[in-house]
């Protein structure tokens, strides 16, 4: 547990930086990088550990102190949670060793028909497959607590990470075929065409997906650790539930969003995908309303009074109040922003260019990664037995990220709009169209430098932790208002739920990787990276 | 839906309200997702808004040999049916061509594919973006307002000269295309 946060604060310490100074070298501020390469072996790392590694090790731990905290058993299956550990260490280091030297800059969505070293697919799957045990060992730990408790309701936690590793074990499938059936053979030396078309269909399924997956330990923060650490009352149990199987059902069967401009997929499934993406707000509407109205307990149990005067009585000085008001501020900008690209016509605005970039910074670094510090600072007494941590040093650092996740992605939406495409090594500022745009980047550039700083504070916070020789207190989740309401049976399990993430996405994939898999002509050469 | 214990009537009370609250916030929600889609199909039916392309495959390998694409086929010009079509390349790390002339206010259908890499495009400030995917033909069509030069980038990682990869399109009165190109050349605008 520890060590999964560890290695997931260092990687995304490290890759922050790489970020920073991709920021950097591609402003104003700084003369067109020498070599490109370096840009994007860069941008390259700064993805991968970023979306892959940052966020599964954080799933994993946090599900791992869950199994322990809300079952209130040991977890079952240590052993293979160290081998899933040292699996996805040694997937990381495997994958990053060929970025590092220059022989994967493929991104970390991999775009073929370029082919990097095959040691970065393969440690990318190490890292999955690490992951894989986890899934693993939180089905038999949540099977194994029922069978002790028969009829008893799952812990809302539980219930939530379950279904986040659920979702994870279906969403991996679609880029794990793409890297052993379409991508491995080629890096390996056995074929030297690929289709690049069925390829991109197969990461749509992950690509998008993988983002709840991200969320999941955010969406489980916000049910089950923000009502009791703002002193109030989770306002629905169920509604927390129905959020978590709406996730499961809706998370896939949207992926072809991400290729609207492309023409390896027909008008038609790009509409279905676009109606299944405006579903998949739901979950996340419904979250706002019950973590609000959850708010809304904690601040009359505080004294306050009035429509909405009840806001002043919140308990601003804590850390944990600070970060769910800037995750969902930032979720809600970001979560706009969102409904924009998701919609079949206005995507064409945007499509690709720095919006996109500024979209997903703004929901994941912003909105779920300031939760993954929450989490970390409110899981710190119990992993390491310190003292309470320095509240407002913890609220700087929040302060910080806010702002300087704002100071990076605002510029980025608006040049977005004007055009500007994404990862660019450099842009010729000397040109007058691009001249009007440049001191957007020199912005966000800032923005990024307060992001790097609040990171390291974090780092800093957590380090320095003094030791306590007393206990910390005994970990609570919170307390629901409908606490004493049995919960209906559909939503106390996942049989019906796994299904239809199942058959949903067998429908709305089906079709087009079957129509991709029978066209002749589809496959192009490999295009080699990094002088194989 | 839910059996409450009977002992805590205030608890049940609250439990209720709480209830109706969750329904109504529901039904808003339910309203808002309706709205979009409905605003979807509309602008989809009615303003034939669809994102671009059906499903054509072409050789990647022979397509500069024979073709739709070999490299004289290429630029703007006006078919048989009198429409404007303007085809291109993209390779690493360029267009083909590089400059391309469009009319202003008249219907452009662009069709276009790659030779190697993912590469993609968009023009300036307009809603003209497309994805180039080697193996398939990307087509959409479009109208330019306003004349003028802007810029086209090309917009997915491509390689390591991607940043490089710049192509511009002129926008130009419909007169004075039509008069360049009824003779039935492949218009552009690289300067030789």
């Amino acid at each position: 547990m520890l060590a999964h946060f560890s290695v997931a604060f260092a990687a995304f310490v490290l890759a922050i930086i790489l970020g920073e100074w991709q920021m950097f070298v591609r402003s104003p501020l700084h003369a067109w990088v020498n070599n490109p390469e370096h840009y994007y072996r860069s941008v390259t790392m700064h993805g991968t550990a970023m979306a892959y590694v940052l966020p599964t090790l954080i799933a994993m731990g946090f599900g791992y102190a869950i199994t322990e905290l809300a079952l209130k058993r040991p977890l079952i299956g240590v052993r293979w949670a160290w081998g899933g550990f040292w699996l996805v260490i040694a997937g990381t280091l495997m994958a990053s060793t060929p970025v590092a030297l220059g022989k994967a800059s493929v991104l970390y969505t991999f775009y073929p028909p370029m082919i990097g070293s095959p040691f970065f697919y393969l440690g990318v799957v190490l890292v999955v497959v690490g992951s894989w045990i986890w899934v693993a060992l939180m089905s038999i730990n949540l099977r194994a607590w029922r069978t002790e408790n028969p009829g008893q309701t799952v812990p809302l936690a539980m219930f939530g990470n379950v279904a986040g590793a659920y979702l994870w074990a279906w969403t991996s499938i679609g880029a794990a075929i793409e890297i052993l059936f379409l991508i491995l053979p080629v890096a390996l030396g056995f074929k030297d065409t690929i289709d690049a078309g069925l390829s991109r269909v197969f990461f749509s399924w992950t690509l998008h997906a993988i983002v709840y997956f991200w969320l999941m330990p955010t969406y489980i923060a916000f049910y089950t650790i923000v009502p009791r650490a703002v002193g109030g009352r989770l306002y629905s149990d169920t509604m927390g539930r129905v959020a978590f199987v709406l996730f499961l059902v809706f998370s896939m069967p949207i992926g072809i969003h991400h290729l609207f401009a492309d023409p390896q997929v027909g008008a038609g499934f790009k509409f279905v995908h676009a109606v299944f993406t405006a579903m998949v707000s739901v979950p996340t509407l419904l979250t706002v309303f019950t973590i609000v109205a959850s708010l809304e307990i904690a601040a009359r149990l505080r004294g306050g009074k009035g429509l909405v005067g009840w806001v002043k009585a919140l308990p601003w000085d804590r850390p944990m109040m600070l970060a769910v008001t800037f995750s969902f501020i930032m979720l809600g900008l970001g979560g706009a922003g969102g409904i924009i690209n998701m919609s079949y016509q206005l995507n064409e605005t945007v499509h690709n260019t720095q919006w996109v970039t500024g979209h997903f910074h703004l929901i994941f670094g912003g909105a779920i990664v300031i939760m993954y510090l929450m989490i970390a600072y409110e899981l710190w007494p119990q992993l390491t037995n310190c003292a309470p941590l320095p509240r407002r040093l913890i609220n700087t650092q929040l302060w910080l990220w806010f702002i300087g996740m704002l100071v990076l992605s605002l510029p980025w939406h608006w040049v977005g709009l004007l055009g500007m495409p994404r990862r660019m090594a450099y842009f010729d500022y000397t040109h007058p169209d691009l001249h009007a745009q440049a001191w957007t980047v020199t912005v966000s550039t800032f923005g990024g430098l307060l992001l790097v700083i609040s990171a390291l504070l974090f780092v800093f916070i957590l380090v320095r932790a003094r030791k306590s020789t007393a206990r910390p207190d005994p970990f609570a989740f919170s307390v629901s208002l409908d606490a004493g309401v049995k919960t209906p049976v559909a939503l106390n399990g996942f049989g019906i739920w796994v299904g239809m993430m199942i058959a949903l996405t067998v429908v709305n994939y089906g079709f087009p990787i079957a129509q991709l898999a029978v066209l002749k002509d589809t496959n192009v050469p490999a295009i080699p990276v990094g002088g194989r | 839906m839910n059996s409450v214990s009977p002992a805590h009537d205030s608890a049940a009370h609250s439990h209720g309200v709480a209830l109706a609250a969750e329904r109504r916030w529901s039904v808003i929600v339910a309203v808002i997702i309706t709205l979009l889609v409905l605003m979807m199909i509309f602008t989809g039916l009615h303003w034939g808004a669809m994102p671009p392309s059906r499903v054509e495959t072409i050789n990647s390998r022979t397509l500069h040999l024979s073709g739709e694409f070999v490299e004289n086929n290429l630029g703007t010009s006006i078919g048989a049916d009198g429409k404007v079509v303007a085809r291109l390349i993209a390779q690493q790390y360029s267009f083909e061509p590089q400059c391309i002339v469009v009319p202003a206010e008249m219907p452009v259908t662009f069709r276009g594919t790659s030779t190697d890499a993912v590469h993609g495009f968009v023009v300036g400030t307009t809603n003209a973006n497309v994805m180039l995917i080697p193996g398939f033909v990307a087509t959409f069509t479009t109208t330019f307002k306003k004349t003028g030069e802007q810029l086209m980038p090309c917009h997915e990682y491509c390689g390591t000269g991607h940043e490089a990869m710049w192509a511009r399109v002129q926008v130009i009165p419909p007169g004075e295309f039509m008069a360049r190109a009824n003779g039935g050349q492949r218009l552009n605008c690289v300067s030789r």
